[in-house]
């Protein structure tokens, strides 16, 4: 049932905000420290141990494409209630501190993440159990 | 009539923020595919077309969540709000390989270090060049280029002014905004085509909002890796900012 497939990701969901906010309280820190980080590795692994064993059909597995699907409406819909007229307004130092922390940012992605590679090595992204996300 | 429609609306956001979207999307896909001949990414554009959309519902309406200040299209503000992105989020990792995520753990773990002590001193020489020379203004400042949520948290803990405040939270709008729409364009020149580089681009930059939808721009599958070491951006950079960070401000100025 598609049902399942959803509830294993809203449970993964709870249980990985849960544990941030575990985290962010063992920190000393009033935020969330990554809940959602722990919750995507916890659905990795419990989808992949189903898969495997085969205990999950393919009305469930829709249920957790249908969600891996709606991800870019979502961010649309975020990127649609986004401050962007305080962002805008902020100020000189704002605008200019935001666009130079950026940049640095950006020249060091090569630096630590190895030589830059040819589009080919995203084919080591390999065969997915997922939906289509290129919608 | 009309009050008729906008009541229908405002009371079924949720729908209507489908509705909005789904449209969004069908105009951006027909920009890419004619106007840019599938060069620039329909997600990409869709992505530009809601920031715009969110700074005219700003200017109309002086609110501070975009388009979603107005009411009838509040429903927008909750497809896009935090549970429904995280819940988002958490599905993408629902293809994702974890013998990936494991190959490139330690240099994401780096460079969630290294981001945060990055954007936290570029933010710091920007704030002492436009005159800042408080400790406290100039962490604030600095917390504020790590995320929009790191300035004011950071700020709150120290003390520091309303206007410095909205400084930092306004730098990184900014950052997110940038990072949204500049990473498609930016990502074949500096290697962003596989798990490990989407990793390190996370830890980098950090800003949820930002690498997950400029990695959905570059190529969705990336989005996952980038976003499993995004999540912890901010929460280490509220950590660190108001502790460590500070203290190593204030020694020097």
């Amino acid at each position: 049932m598609v049902i399942y497939g959803v509830a294993i990701l809203a449970g993964c969901y709870l249980v990985g905000t849960i544990v941030g906010e575990f985290i962010g309280m063992l920190m000393g820190v009033d935020s969330n420290v990554g809940g959602v980080g722990v919750a995507m590795l916890l659905l990795i692994v419990i989808v992949d141990k189903l898969v495997k064993s085969g205990k999950i059909s393919k009305p469930a597995l829709d249920g957790l494409s249908f969600w891996n699907q709606m991800y870019i409406p979502v961010i649309i819909a975020m990127a649609a209630s986004q401050n962007v007229v305080g962002a805008l307004t902020g100020g000189p130092l704002a605008i200019v501190a935001g666009i130079a922390v950026v940049a640095v940012s950006w020249a060091c992605v090569p630096l630590l993440s190895g030589k830059p590679k040819t589009d080919e090595d995203i084919s080591l992204l390999g065969p997915t159990v997922g939906g289509e996300a290129d919608a | 009539m009309l009050d008729v429609i906008l009541d229908v609306l405002t009371s079924n956001g949720l729908v209507t923020a489908f509705v909005i979207v789904g449209i969004t999307m069908w105009l951006a896909y027909v920009i890419s595919n004619k106007l840019t001949r599938g060069m620039i990414h329909g997600s990409a554009i869709a992505i530009v077309i809601g920031l715009v959309l969110a700074y005219f519902g700003g200017v109309a309406t002086g609110g501070s969540k975009g388009l979603s200040d107005v009411s009838f299209l509040a429903g927008i503000g909750f497809l896009g709000g935090s549970m429904l992105r995280d819940f988002a989020i958490v599905a993408t990792s629902f293809g994702a390989n974890f013998d990936e995520i494991k190959k490139a753990g330690f240099r994401g773990v780096i460079s969630l270090f290294i981001g945060v002590l990055l954007s936290f001193v570029v933010g710091v020489i920007f704030a002492v060049m436009f005159g800042y020379t408080d400790a406290v203004s100039i962490a604030t400042i600095g917390a504020g280029t790590v995320t929009y949520i790191v300035g004011p948290v950071t700020g709150a803990a120290l003390g520091a002014t309303s206007e410095v405040i909205a400084i930092s939270i306004a730098a990184g709008l900014v950052k997110s905004v940038l990072v949204m729409v500049g990473t498609p364009f930016i990502a074949r020149f500096i290697g962003l085509n596989n798990p490990m580089s989407a990793m390190v681009y996370g830890g980098l930059l950090g800003t949820t909002s930002g690498v997950t939808g400029g990695l959905a721009a570059t190529d969705p599958k990336l989005v996952p890796y980038g976003a499993v070491t995004a999540t912890f951006y901010t929460g280490l950079g509220c950590l660190l900012a108001p502790t460590v960070l500070f203290i190593l401000t204030d020694l020097i100025f």
